[in-house]
């Protein structure tokens, strides 16, 4: 367990230095410049905007974070042979893993929470209502920002960095069209299509069901146990995948 | 008991294509290093030095054929806190400090903090790195970095150190200090193996040599007795005063003269041939500049290793 510990630390610690963190420079701009742009709506479709804007841009810097951080996490690792000296210690290659992701996953923590405040701070600023939904859609995103985590980690323990982030993307971009092919599923006439496309639904991550941002923009939350459910899903997609990337990882040579 | 014992040992490397053959590197290997010595495990490029050492430390698995390390078979990982690596050409991370990255290591050997601030500074003395404690390893030169990978082999005091190419990088006062570094650390009990494909270094320090050829252990046994065998060991003659090319005698003798103005160098082929030969270079009336001896052996070993490799040939049992 210590192990873990020490890798996760010097994984935050290498984020740092590598200075992540400065995205949020880029977002609080993008955020507040944004919402000075667009004062001259009227009131409810400046708060709606904002709202809007704001879950949105917390999405997408999260996982882009994710996918472009994730997939070096074991990746460049194993590029720049620096994983030799530390498989030579008294650590198993699942505590590293492990630790690698939890690592990120600090960053990652870091980086949201900021993100949360600079636009409740945001919203604070225009008058604009503060409600739950809000927050709820926020922990949907981080469950899906884990998840994602965990697709680049598991991509990167067998390929390379342009194929780990080609595969992450994919699936990202899948992730959020699997309610299509459960459409495709029940309208097609073809047994086999019916198959594929079924049992691609059932297989690929469904990360639309961790998208509620549309209506928590206008103030409308979800059920606590819609929210629940969908985390837990989240949650062990991302085990799943974490699990995958332990067995590759421990069987592959350097 | 032996601190490393291996059996051979076979890896073979797929080759990406199906249908085409794998590739064989290292083809029954075996070998045993003792408690206390200094090992020196010498071979050409590409012989599969490297390869045997990352099956050591459990980097990749062998395909058949078993390892030991202080007993326990490798992979085995709480032994791992008794054994320090030094990779070939190291990559470390280069965003963390000197002090930084040493510590980080102690860290992941489940050494504690309080006798870890110590030892740092102490490695750091050891391998000349106190100045640049405090700076990021991305600016480091190379011999630095070769430096402080040592230290990190180190930082943990293990049993059995394991190095693959120390000296690589290295300039001539590094060479040095890692030979006594090494030497130093036989003084404390521990083991050393380490690669290498430069004579010298092995002639230097080692207690014993393994050779390596094509994945296959040539030679094993002390290095004065595989620098002594019954080779054929060549003399160098140079000589002052004499045209040597012009005199039959000599040419009779030897199997190269050259003539460079007034000097003359004269290969024998035999070391008991000398005496004659510096009889006739007297009688001719020419002045000895030097005679050195071809100890043949190792090096005769690498050149006669690029045919194909034969079964290990043990020289010495002790
Ligand atoms: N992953 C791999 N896949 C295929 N072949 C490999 C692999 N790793 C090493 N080899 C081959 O194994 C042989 C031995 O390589 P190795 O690195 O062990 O040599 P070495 O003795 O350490 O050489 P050097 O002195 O140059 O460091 C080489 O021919 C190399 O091409
Ligand atoms: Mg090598």
């Amino acid at each position: 367990m210590w192990s873990v510990v020490v890798i996760a630390l010097n994984t935050f610690r290498e984020n740092l230095r590598d200075k992540i963190l400065y995205n949020l420079v880029f977002f609080a701009l993008l955020l507040i410049g944004a919402s000075i742009l667009l004062a001259d709506l009227t009131i409810m479709e400046h708060h709606r905007m904002i709202a809007d804007m704001g879950l949105a841009a917390i999405n997408l810097v999260g996982v882009v974070i994710a996918i472009f951080v994730g997939i070096g996490l074991v990746g460049k690792e194993i590029e720049r042979r620096t994983v030799y000296t530390i498989m030579a210690r008294p650590i198993r290659r699942t505590q590293f893993i492990l630790g690698k992701y939890l690592g990120l996953v600090m960053t990652l923590s870091v980086n949201m929470a900021v993100m949360m405040a600079v636009f409740l701070a945001t919203l604070w600023l225009y008058r604009a209502p503060v409600h739950g939904a809000l927050v709820q859609a926020v922990s949907l995103i981080f469950v899906e920002v884990l998840l994602v985590t965990a697709m680049a980690l598991f991509f990167s323990t067998f390929s390379t960095s342009t194929l780990s982030a080609s595969f992450t993307i994919g699936l990202f971009i899948v992730g959020h069209l699997t309610m299509d092919l459960k459409g495709i599923a029940e309208k097609s006439q073809s047994e086999t299509v019916k198959a594929v496309t079924t049992a691609a639904y059932y297989i690929f991550p469904n990360l639309e069901m961790l998208n509620v941002k549309g209506q928590a923009a206008v103030g409308v939350g979800v059920p606590y146990a819609y929210q629940a459910t969908a985390s837990l899903y989240g949650l062990l997609y991302t085990a799943a995948l974490l699990v995958g990337a332990c067995i590759i990882f421990q069987r592959r040579d350097f | 008991m032996d601190t490393i014992r291996v059996e051979g040992l076979t890896k073979q490397f797929p080759s990406g294509w199906p249908g085409r053959p794998p590739t064989t590197v290292l083809d029954g290997l075996s070998l045993s290093v003792r408690q206390g010595e200094i090992y020196g495990f010498l071979g050409p490029n590409g012989s599969g030095k490297t390869t045997t050492i990352k099956v050591l430390i459990g980097l990749i698995r062998a395909t058949s054929g078993t390892a030991e390390l202080l007993g326990k078979p490798v992979g085995d990982v709480p032994t791992r806190r008794r054994i320090g690596f030094l990779p070939e050409s190291p990559y470390f991370y280069d965003y963390l400090t000197a002090e930084e990255f040493l510590t980080f290591y102690g860290h992941l050997a489940g050494m504690d903090r309080a006798g870890l601030a110590r030892r740092v500074s102490q490695l750091l003395e050891v391998v000349g790195l106190v100045e640049a404690r405090t700076r990021q390893l991305r600016k480091f030169s190379k011999g630095m970095l070769q430096r402080v990978g040592l230290a990190q082999a180190l930082i943990h005091d293990p049993d059995l150190v394991i190095l693959d190419e120390p000296m690589s990088g290295l300039d001539p006062i590094g060479r040095k200090q890692v030979r006594d570094l090494i030497l130093g650390l036989r003084d404390q009990g521990k083991t050393v193996f380490f690669s290498t494909h430069i004579i010298p270094d092995v002639e230097m320090i080692c207690d014993r040599v393994g050779v390596i050829v094509k994945g296959k252990l040539l030679a094993t046994g002390r290095v004065d007795e595989l620098v002594n065998q019954g080779h054929t060991q060549s003399v160098e003659i140079t000589c002052q005063g004499i045209a040597a090319e012009r005199i039959p005698a000599i040419q009779a003798l030897a199997s190269r003269v050259v003539q460079r103005g007034s000097h003359s160098l004269i290969v024998l082929p035999r070391p008991d041939s000398l005496e004659q030969a510096l009889a006739e270079i007297r009688k001719q009336g020419g002045t000895l500049i030097s005679v050195t001896p071809h100890k043949g052996s190792l090096e005769e070993l690498f050149f006669t290793s690029q045919g194909p490799a034969e079964q290990a040939r043990p020289v010495a049992r002790s």
